[in-house]
């Protein structure tokens, strides 16, 4: 169980993590700086096993992979949206954090409430108004990197091969 | 049979694809920059135990300094030479020339029907040479540096058809605001976008890149435009290699947008989001700090060719400073012996060496609290220039050239028409 973090529509990576803080690799300087003006509170108050939930287009803009780190450095348990930007969704399946789209999630929870999230079904909890959701199924390709844990486990996994 | 996106993918696969096929596909090229290699580094290291730690090809792998050079902080400089180290380690050479999605094309790497991945969201201009180039994050480049393969999920495609005769004082970029305008910021989202008709086929290859830039800006995977006689002229002496000339055949559009031009008016996207967009007639009362004349949207020869005809024997207003910056070492010098960088500085711009420049806010022009900037970018997000409370403005070259003689937004045709430019 996890507090969501809620944000609006067209989040997108500037705002994830501004260009003038992503020039390192560094995961405790990215997690610092993660939603830093659009959201301050949240690097601050963020716990492990949270959930940040978006709008519609999370994630849009640059191809940075700075920002699913960002958000990933603060042990961010899932990001749920209504749905995602390309280059953003891509790159945190192969980060390995967890991505789920639900439309209705989004639409019947609110900042503050808790969620129950299991990441292999699909299925979200809200616990603090009682209400149950599932979330979009994933393409088969994406849903073995996920289950592999990202692109890189996932090629190690067939001995070095990027295959289908 | 297919439009365009799915005539490429299935010449480099040699198999009819469509719409919705998931693939895995050897690319051509694989690129990234001085901020997005250090993160593909640490994927490529993770991944090549099984290959002696070689990229998978060194005459097709391109590492370009562009978005902080020369490097602007000791932080930079350090990630500069991380990258660097790398670069040598894997005896390629680095890339100081320009800004990336410039310096590709012009290195003849860039070529029609060909598939190229980048670590950078605007790798999508490659499409305006009809190559399939899109941005990936490090993770997806890494990988590519180290099987020379990618994954992609063939996309649907949205046709854009632009047709008209095209007003004075409007430009390949103001049309592409208005294209965002309709489509939104996610109107694209995981689709490619394939420009066609009159208007395209007699752009110049800048032209037609400024629409392919700004394909990302409505989510889209790539911005397309088959390849054709003005394509062939530009690469002439820049590639000896044979490529096809690929085109839609019998294409199924999700969606078609046409767009007449013939009274069209200059438009200006106002902040935070690129589809607010505005004609600048009615946006003229907004003051402003600083111009930007540059970017892989607007930093070519023709774009400074524009602003110069536009500030030639004039000075800029005491009230903003200006910065230009060609988008390569190749338009800067040209710029050079045909005298726009004087008419530049005489101006009392900053002129610029080739890059991101201020575009990413980290250098070269960042923005005070509550400054707004006149810009020929592809982006005005919150805070990308500088503090996040000053506000950023895209608009044409021409826009942004009469913009720096008044102070405030300036439709460029009031300019352009009493000095009898156009």
């Amino acid at each position: 169980m996890g507090r969501i973090w809620k944000v609006g529509d067209n989040i997108n990576t500037d705002l994830i993590i501004p260009g003038r803080y992503n020039v390192t690799t560094d995961h405790a300087q990215l997690a610092k700086y993660c939603l830093y003006e659009a959201y301050p509170e949240f690097s601050q108050g963020v716990q492990p096993g949270d959930i940040l939930m978006g709008g519609h287009n999370f994630g849009c803009g640059s191809s940075r992979e700075h920002a699913p780190t960002a958000i990933l450095a603060n042990h961010v348990k899932v990001v749920i949206a209504r749905s995602f930007a390309r280059i953003f969704y891509r790159n945190a399946v192969n980060i390995g954090l967890p991505v789920l789209v639900c439309e209705e999630a989004v639409l019947n929870s609110e900042d503050g409430h808790q969620l129950e999230v299991d990441l292999t079904s699909g299925q979200i909890s809200n616990i603090t108004t009682g209400k149950k959701f599932q979330s979009e199924p994933l393409d088969p390709f994406v849903a073995r990197i996920v289950a592999a844990g990202g692109i890189i486990n996932y090629i190690e996994a067939n001995n070095g091969q990027l295959i289908y | 049979m297919g439009t365009l996106a799915e005539e490429i993918f299935s010449y480099r696969l040699g198999r009819p694809v469509v719409a919705g096929d998931t693939v895995v596909v050897d690319v051509d090229h694989v690129m990234s920059h001085d901020t997005t290699t250090p993160l593909a580094i640490k994927a490529f290291r993770k991944l090549t135990q099984q290959n002696n730690g070689r990229v998978f090809d060194q005459k097709r792998a391109h590492i370009v300094f562009d978005h902080i050079i020369p490097a602007a902080t000791i932080q930079a400089a350090t990630l500069h030479r991380e990258v660097r180290d790398f670069a040598r380690e894997q005896e390629i050479p680095i890339l100081q020339e320009g800004i990336c999605h410039q310096v590709m094309p012009e290195k003849g790497f860039v070529l029609p029907g060909s598939i190229i991945v980048g670590a950078d969201s605007h790798s999508c201009t490659y499409g305006a040479f009809g190559a399939f180039g899109t941005g990936m994050g490090s993770t997806d480049i890494g990988v590519a540096y180290a099987t020379g393969r990618s994954w992609f999920r063939v996309p649907e495609t949205i046709n854009v058809h632009i047709t008209g005769e095209l007003p004075p004082g409007v430009f390949a970029k103001d049309i592409s605001l208005e294209i965002v305008r309709r489509l939104g910021v996610d109107g694209a989202n995981y689709r490619a976008l394939e420009y066609t008709g009159e208007v395209i086929e007699n752009f110049s290859m800048s032209e037609r890149m400024t629409f392919s830039n700004m394909a990302i800006e409505m989510g889209g995977k790539a911005g397309l435009i088959a390849a054709d006689a003005t394509t062939q002229a530009w690469l002439r002496g820049r590639t000896d290699k044979d490529y096809p000339l690929l085109r839609a055949h019998n294409p199924h559009y999700e969606q078609i947008i046409e767009i007449d031009v013939s009274h069209m008016k200059p438009l200006v996207a106002c902040p935070p989001d690129v589809n607010i967009v505005h004609p600048a007639e009615e946006v003229e009362d907004i003051k402003i700090d600083q111009v930007f004349l540059g970017t892989c949207t607007n930093g070519r020869l023709d774009d400074l060719e524009i602003a110069a005809n536009i500030l030639r024997g004039r000075t800029i207003s005491p009230d903003l400073r200006m910065v230009v910056i060609p988008a390569s070492r190749e338009i800067y010098l040209e710029a050079m012996r045909r005298g726009y960088l004087e008419i530049f500085a005489a101006a009392g711009a900053s002129v610029g060496t080739p890059g991101c420049g201020p575009c990413i806010g980290r250098h070269f022009g960042v923005l005070a609290p509550g400054e707004r900037a006149m810009t020929t970018m592809n982006r005005n997000f919150t805070g990308r220039m500088g503090d996040p409370t000053a506000e950023i403005y895209l608009g044409s070259p021409a826009t942004v050239a009469a913009t720096a003689l008044t102070g405030h937004i300036t439709d460029p045709r009031s300019v352009l028409f009493t000095e009898n430019l156009v």
